[in-house]
């Protein structure tokens, strides 16, 4: 390793140090987990009843339960009632004034994964003023798709002003029970966005929570919720490839996908938050419940992540293919590098007919990183001539990393045909001197050997997200060679 | 006098049966009772259980009896022709009745200097060369473990000097006879460094007979020490059967286990390598050919541990009627194991509509210079071969038969025993209809 990569790495993790400071603003209730907290959070956000009965069930059914066990992560126990469970959107006068204020070397990170120096600042969480008018673009695009009917807005502003839509379809992908973070999530969630497209209707754009900028730092419990009716189309993108400023350690976001006769949904997740520093202290704790369901005939899902950032993350996108020909895919890029640690996969449940599922998933450890893939393929005896395909190959760089597959498959119709193959292996020598015979520093060649790994998921990401991602790739890897 | 007890709960209130073999030797009866009371503390496993998320043991806790007979059964007429038989085929032939060592039907024969094959009661009663080690909690990869240690009646000792090698496969056959019986058979083989051998180790029982058996095979491999075991476990359709293989090998040895599940109500085998000097090789393979009600669970588990060992590991399964066939294979490779090269592959034909398969392919690993690969597959037969062969004027039933046991065949070819080879393509055949037909083209 170089020492000016070495020193590089430092750097970019030293901005984060100061991430975790809360300061208490006024608008924060105390710390602590009650009724009465929850009563609170309803009230401010001038919940109808049935949200805030909705709450309670949930934080009611919360105390019963315990935090799950079984996942191959580690870390101290998380006091859930040393937690501010709602603060405010923020004030944009905690943020730096300007970038100079900003360590040079998350700058030059920004400048090596491409971002205009306008986003810099948005990201950065400079103090945007009137000469940026990323709000206007916004905007903009509010306004093309509500003429084609389509609802895109925060979470708490559906409950307002959609609030039929918001119960009957909340919680019917993931219910108030379904495990300890989603039902914490269930109870307590902040907001998140809201996404409704009606029958026929093609979303003509990529959806991304970032024109919602100003609602941005959604804080930690987040609820997003999408709905694709009948022959709607929609591809949505969550996160960003930029390291994002963010105070809470604590994460758990609920996504629930609703995908009825002929409709479709693509989701795709750049997540590359705070992962800690070098020695593994701090980092985000980032425990995830995505789940779509394919209730209606012909209907698609498909989920594509890159997973980059956080100390630890806990997510199984999953998919319940109840319509006949539905499908649903699962594509996804974890890199762990130091100490993170990532457990996920997938989960795909076939009920219906002639139901589809493909699953491809790239797993790269690095430093002291842990990388588990975790998947179940489920063929219930009603769901006739299901298919699966599952590849889920694993890439380690040096020697103290550990790669871990654990499929589960489950097979109860004779019709099915379900596969499975996994393999694990590091970078080939021959591989390095090829390229390094050719010039290309080592480094590089690296990144571009992992990139080639992770090429059959980065075609599932929208094209520039995809740019991005490769280079985020590259970025995330640095020092882990020599 | 057979002891009978209410249920397992009252084993807490007994001790541990004073007719066992070594209740004389004091820390033959200290591990005995340490093991009886782990079993104790943790009870029989649950599906709650990672381990035993698949497999309902709950139905062992309603035997009338967990204890083993005080003395040893008569096999019956049936059982006690196909001995003999066995022993016109096999000059090293230990028969077991009820996990007791027959002397009447066994034909150890001669064996070569520097071969030792006696009764593990013997062995306990004298306290002889054995290592109390053997009976160590390490040893112990489930709750059965411990339960098999506390009530263990006997069993095959094989000991081989260094440099031995056995022609002809040390023959091992477990009678279950009568009904109810509790069986605790515990083999132990131990192979000195370049010594090498064939051991088979066969369970038999009868139709419809309710009994339980507990069995652990442990096998210690030193230097070039080159081991193949073959199981055949063809029980009754009302057994249940749990048991342990387990191997522990040093540097460049090699250790091959083939496993056959044909007959049991329930089965669960548990079938370790702990590959603890550098290239070593490890293989394990197994077919499961259920039926019925049949329940078959295989768990395997690999540990590399040294550099530059490899393992394989082939899987396969065919179930029909209302079975359910489970597979969890977990190959863990430790930090100091670079240069692993791992594989393994289970594949499964799913023939009935209430058949269930449920399968874990499962890798570890914590060391980068390593090439590890698995796969697996539920699936159906292929049509486009069914076509192939009713084109050409084979009857469907021949033709799927054909492919089942072309599918099952994969397997049993990896027998090196040529008359186990046999025994077992015959059985597989036994069970395939139009499979005389078949057996004629052999």
């Amino acid at each position: 390793m170089s020492a000016a990569s070495k020193q590089l790495d430092e750097l970019i993790g030293r901005e984060y140090r100061h991430g975790f400071v809360t300061t208490l603003a006024t608008d924060t209730v105390p710390r602590g987990l009650n009724e009465a907290v929850i009563r609170m959070i309803s009230a401010r956000k001038h919940e109808p009843q049935f949200m805030l009965e909705w709450r309670l069930k949930a934080f009611r059914h919360w105390l019963t339960m315990r935090e799950p066990q079984w996942a191959n992560i580690h870390h101290p126990p998380i006091d859930y009632q040393n937690i501010s469970y709602y603060s405010a959107p923020k004030s944009e006068k905690d943020g730096p004034r300007s970038l100079s204020e900003l360590d040079p070397e998350l700058l030059r990170t920004y400048e090596k994964l491409g971002i205009p120096l306008k986003e810099q600042e948005m990201l950065a969480g400079v103090a945007v003023d009137a000469v940026f008018d990323s709000v206007s673009v916004a905007t903009t695009f509010k306004e093309k798709l509500a003429e084609l009917g389509i609802i895109f807005c925060p979470f708490s502003e559906a409950v307002q002003k959609h609030p039929e839509l918001v119960q009957r379809y909340l919680g019917s992908v993931v219910p108030y029970t379904d495990n300890f973070y989603a039902t914490l999530n269930s109870a307590v969630f902040s907001d998140g966005s809201f996404c409704y497209i009606p029958p026929g209707v093609r979303c003509p754009m990529e959806l991304s929570t970032y024109f919602r900028i100003n609602e941005r730092n959604t804080g930690q419990f987040e609820r997003t919720l999408i709905i694709a009716d009948k022959g709607a189309y929609v591809s949505y993108l969550e996160g960003c490839t930029a390291p994002m400023r963010d105070e809470h350690q604590l994460h758990a976001a609920v996504v629930e996908l609703i995908a009825l006769d002929d409709a479709q949904i693509k989701y795709a997740t750049v997540q590359n938050w705070y992962p800690g520093d070098k020695e593994g202290r701090g980092g985000i704790y980032n425990f995830v419940t995505k789940r779509g369901e394919c209730r209606g005939a012909n209907s698609h899902i498909s989920w594509t992540q890159v997973e980059t950032g956080s100390a630890i993350t806990w997510k199984y996108p999953s998919v319940v293919l109840l319509g006949d020909n539905s499908v649903g895919e699962f594509y996804s890029v974890a890199l762990t590098n130091h100490h993170q640690q990532a457990d996920t996969g997938t989960k795909m449940t076939h009920v219906g007919r002639n139901t589809r599922s493909t699953v491809l998933s790239k797993g790269i450890s690095a430093g002291y990183g842990q990388n588990t893939y975790r998947g179940l393929i489920k063929v219930l005896p009603g769901a006739e001539d299901a298919r699966n395909y599952t590849q889920c190959d694993s890439l380690l760089l040096g020697g103290q990393c550990g790669a871990h597959t654990m499929p589960y498959i489950e097979v109860r119709n004779p019709t099915a045909k379900v596969e499975h193959e996994a393999s694990t292996s590091r970078i080939g020598e021959e591989q390095l001197f090829y390229c390094t015979q050719r010039g290309i520093a080592p480094e590089e060649a690296v990144s571009m050997i992992v990139s080639g790994f992770c090429k059959a998921v980065f075609q599932n990401l929208p094209m520039e997200f995809a740019v991005e991602a490769q280079k985020l790739l590259g970025v995330s890897l640095e020092g882990s060679t020599g | 006098m057979n002891i009978q007890l209410e249920s397992w709960e009252h084993m807490a209130l007994e001790q541990i049966p004073q007719f066992l073999a070594g209740s004389g030797v004091p820390w033959v009866s200290q591990a005995r009772q340490s093991a009886f009371e782990r079993y104790m503390a943790h009870g029989l496993p649950t599906r709650r259980e990672e381990e035993w998320k698949y497999t309902d043991v709950a139905q062992i806790g309603k035997r009338s009896s967990f204890a083993p007979d005080s003395i040893p059964a008569d096999p019956s007429s049936e059982a006690a022709l196909f001995a003999w038989t066995l022993a016109q085929q096999h000059p090293h032939l230990m028969v077991f009745v009820n996990g007791y060592y027959s002397d009447g039907f066994s034909a150890i024969g001669e064996l070569p200097d520097g071969a030792r094959l006696q009764s593990l009661s013997e062995l306990l009663d004298s306290s002889a060369e054995l290592s109390p080690e053997l009976f160590d909690a390490a040893h112990e990869h489930t709750v059965f473990g411990a339960l098999n240690t506390a009530l263990a009646t006997d069993g095959a000792v094989l000991h081989l000097a260094p440099g031995t090698e056995l022609k002809d496969p040390v023959y091992l056959l477990f009678i279950a006879s009568g009904h109810g019986a509790a069986i605790y058979p515990r083999n132990l083989i131990i192979a000195g460094a370049g010594a090498r051998a064939t051991v088979i180790e066969h369970y038999f029982g009868m139709l419809d007979a309710h009994h339980f058996t507990d069995a652990i095979t442990q096998i210690e491999l030193a230097a070039d020490a080159d081991l193949q075991h073959c199981k055949l476990l063809q029980e009754g359709n009302a057994s249940i059967h749990v048991a342990g293989i387990h191997a522990v090998q040093a540097a460049r040895s090699r250790f091959g286990s083939q496993s056959f599940a044909l007959g049991s109500r329930l089965a669960r085998n548990d079938i370790t390598s702990r590959l603890t000097g550098p290239d070593g090789h490890c293989s394990l393979d197994g077919l499961y050919l259920l039926d019925g009600k049949q329940h078959v669970d295989h768990h395997t588990r690999i540990d590399h541990l040294a550099p530059s060992c490899t393992s394989r590991e082939y899987y396969r399964g065919i179930l029909d009627g209302e079975s359910h066939g489970v597979f969890n294979g977990k190959v863990i490779v430790h930090p100091a194991a670079a240069k692993t090269d791992a594989h393994q592959s289970n594949r499964n034909l799913l023939l009935s509509r209430q058949a269930e398969v449920d399968t874990k392919p499962q890798l570890e690993i914590f060391a980068d210079d390593v090439k590890c690969t698995h796969g697996a597959t539920v699936g159906q037969l292929d049509d486009d071969s069914l076509f192939y062969l009713r084109s050409r004027g084979v009857d469907a039933e021949s033709a799927r038969s054909l492919l089942l046991y072309g599918f099952a065949n994969d397997i049993i070819g990896r027998v090196g025993e040529p008359g186990m080879r046999t025994r077992i393509q015959h059985l597989v055949l036994d069970r395939l209809p139009q499979g005389e037909q078949i057996k004629e083209l052999l």
